[in-house]
């Protein structure tokens, strides 16, 4: 497809981009994907991939136009795609906020959160649970379950709850309830298993809202297919303002739902180089005996393993042990990824790149100062690739803001104060949280 | 053919009377007492031993078995250790190891389930349970499986009907795992209808039957034999008498002695519904019409 061409806006047409075939049939993307469950979990996998298929390919009952409409009036979409100006006078090319911090909420998560619970609202599912590493995905879980008036129970590594409280207090504000998970280390990989333990008692009257790219078939494909909308945007957005596709996307990736939703429409377009960006955390070294990567990189450093359902790129040991991760982003602290990326950086179609904690958290300053824009964590990585690669890139970068950065600001304090950087305000002085 | 088993000592074990199946988290809380837990188990009278290999992500498990894991991994439990173990530990019963894909797939130096499989043989392991291994995906480990002489057990849920039924019960070889309800792990006081459907659903595959989830005491044993049921698994019950252990500070062998007191109130629930069941079939034959 040429630049100029406009993209399609029709629904039928969309839904049947190519980018977005991959995995639909048997939930397999190369070697990586498929169903590692409990049997339990099996036919409530197959009740949800039936589901997924009339209503989310085959638009039952209007389910795709009611999920737009809800998108645009309840999360706000479409999300701007803006021209960062010092940014592009400082590393001497178009760079491109793609505005995902300004979706209801304050991150990406929305459009997947309020897509499945309004597929398990079609299914006449009457429970709604999930899981969540720092937070985002279940309070956008709780706000699309309040706003849908489904009952919903969070699960939450304890300390993650310690990191997030504000998002715990949203969450419950939203009336949702948040169990703590205190297995392993507390994060995200305990809060998944957690869950599934809960759907596997509960699966007759419950959908499990996963947050990411991840688990068995069909969540990776149907999460993608969710968060697509940011690319679908994206691209449109870049067309039009910009006068053509981008050279690069950049986007952070943990489980990966920002990461794909922000590739899945520039998958085949063959110039738009994809840049994934891994916490690389305080360094990409293991140490084998205490069983820790002190990074969630699992792209980049990973090896092909089993994990919460789906064939994939972990961090683990020699044994088949899962890793703990480390990132100074909860949501990113994740010893998995999608499927559907582990097979595209295999086929060379996307890039992994590691940042680590310090460039991060350069990012996260910089973004704020610079452009009046304080980031996530997360979205920090992408930020600080930028920093460290700019030379690399081509003439109009686009970075998906995956989310704003309100919810790390008493980490981000910590953290700063540890670091000397540059023009970072002091908080020292000040003792207690914000 | 699902009846055809691979392991003679397996088969043995439902060849007359129902079989008693315990597990245990094999390294909980240390190397040497599971050794001495797993002993008092075969000395209860158990037929088939199941040893739980830990993994870091147990979602199968519920939170007693979940518990046992971690503490046998703190403890330095790994594939190897467990194999040394498998192949120290004194017992008459065969040995079955239940453990998630992962560990299977990683092992050794090739990719694939087979090195695990060669390994597990040798050290006289005649069966495995991969509580998150579907159907679907089991080829190859059924394959090794073959190759080395071991069976391949599947779990069968109470939402299994249909294909899947016949997709599992087309691989299943040894014995079939049938969950007694849904959920994780764990023991409970009740025994659930599911399990008496579960069953009827089973009658016409020629395969033993032996049923878990929630087993605790002699009666449940009892109840679920006299149902149908060709053995029972109990974990959460065992690994529970082990934990107590632990936060009581008991000696290893008071913890064993307890291990061996429950087995023997299970296996004798077992038998006495097995005989309940084997005179209701006769008066059923008997009766004049």
């Amino acid at each position: 497809m040429s630049e100029t061409d406009t993209p399609t806006t029709d629904e039928t047409e969309r839904r049947r981009r190519p980018g977005r075939e991959r995995g639909r049939d048997d939930g397999k993307f190369g070697r990586y994907g498929g169903q590692y469950v409990p049997e339990a979990l099996m036919p409530a996998i197959e009740e949800l991939t039936d589901a997924y298929e009339r209503y989310v390919l085959g638009n039952e009952d209007g389910f795709i136009e009611e999920f737009r409409e809800r998108l645009a009036d309840f999360g706000g979409r479409p999300t701007p795609l803006q021209r960062a100006d010092r940014l592009s006078e400082r590393y001497d090319t178009e760079v491109f906020l793609k505005r995902e911090d300004l979706l209801h909420g304050g991150a990406h998560k929305l459009n997947n959160a309020l897509g499945q619970v309004l597929l398990a609202k079609y299914m006449g599912k009457e429970r709604i649970i999930a899981e969540t590493g720092a937070g985002q995905h279940g309070t956008a879980t709780a706000m699309a379950a309040a706003h849908l008036d489904m009952p919903c129970t969070i699960y939450m590594g304890e300390r993650d709850i310690n990191r997030q409280r504000p998002n715990v207090f949203r969450m419950k504000l939203n009336g949702s309830e948040v169990k703590p998970v205190t297995a392993g280390r507390g994060t995200l990989k305990e809060a998944i298993s957690e869950t599934m333990r809960d759907w596997a008692a509960t699966v007759e009257d419950t959908h499990y809202v996963i947050g990411s790219i991840v688990g068995p078939h069909p969540f990776p494909v149907m999460v993608r297919d969710f968060q697509a909308v940011i690319s679908e945007e994206a691209r449109a957005q870049s067309i039009e303002k910009a006068g053509g596709l981008p050279t690069d996307v950049v986007a952070c990736a943990g489980g990966g739902s920002n990461t794909m939703g922000a590739f899945a429409d520039f998958v085949d377009d063959e110039s738009v180089a994809l840049h994934a960006v891994e916490a690389g955390g305080s360094t990409l070294e293991v140490d084998e005996e205490a069983g820790v990567a002190p990074n969630s990189a699992s792209l980049y450093t990973g090896d092909e393993g089993v994990l919460h359902g789906a064939r994939t790129k972990l961090l683990q040991d020699s044994d088949g042990q899962i890793m703990e991760s480390h990132s100074i982003s909860s949501g990113l602290d994740y010893a998995g990824v999608g499927p559907e990326l582990a097979y595209l950086v295999d086929e060379g179609r996307v890039n992994p790149v590691a940042v680590d904690d310090d460039a991060a958290l350069e990012g996260f300053h910089r973004l704020s100062r610079t452009e009046g824009i304080i980031p996530a964590l997360e979205t920090a990585h992408a930020l600080g690739f930028l920093e460290e690669h700019h030379e690399d890139l081509g003439e109009r970068v686009v970075v998906n803001v995956s989310g704003r950065g309100d919810k790390d600001l008493d980490a981000a304090i910590e953290e700063t104060d540890k670091r000397d950087i540059d023009e970072a305000p002091d908080m020292s002085m000040f003792t207690g949280g914000i | 053919m699902a009846d055809a088993g691979n392991s003679a000592a397996i088969a043995e074990a439902f060849a007359d009377g129902p079989a008693y199946v315990p597990y245990l988290a094999v390294g909980d809380p240390d190397y040497e007492s599971s050794k001495a837990y797993v002993e008092a188990l075969d000395r209860g009278g158990a037929d088939i031993i199941e040893l739980g290999l830990p993994f870091s992500e147990p979602i199968a498990e519920g939170s007693t078995i979940q518990g046992a894991l971690v503490r046998a991994l703190e403890a330095g439990m790994t594939p190897d250790r467990f194999f040394a173990f498998a192949e120290e530990v004194d017992v008459e019963a065969p040995l079955v190891c239940m453990t998630y894909y992962n560990l299977i797939y990683q092992y050794g130096s090739e990719s694939g389930p087979r090195p695990f499989v060669e390994r597990a043989a040798a050290a006289g392991i005649e069966g495995l349970v991969v509580p998150d291994l579907p159907a679907e995906e089991a080829d190859p480990l059924r394959e090794a499986c073959d190759e080395f002489g071991l069976d391949l057990v599947f779990i069968v849920a109470p939402t299994t009907v249909g294909d899947r039924l016949d997709r599992i019960m087309s691989r299943v070889s040894g014995y079939v795992y049938v969950q007694a309800r849904l959920g994780t792990t764990g023991a409970r006081d009740d025994v659930s209808d599911q399990t008496t459907q579960s069953l009827d659903r089973l009658r016409e595959y020629d395969v033993p039957k032996a049923v878990g989830f929630g087993i605790s005491a002699g009666e449940h044993a009892e109840r679920i034999v006299a149902g149908g049921a060709d053995g029972i698994i109990v974990g959460s019950a065992l690994v529970d008498i082990v934990a107590e252990g632990v936060e009581e500070d008991r000696s290893t062998a008071e913890v064993a002695d307890r291990l061996e007191a429950l087995s023997r109130e299970l296996k004798e629930g077992a038998e006495r519904g097995y005989a309940a069941r084997a005179e209701a079939a006769e008066s059923t034959a008997t009766e004049p019409r």
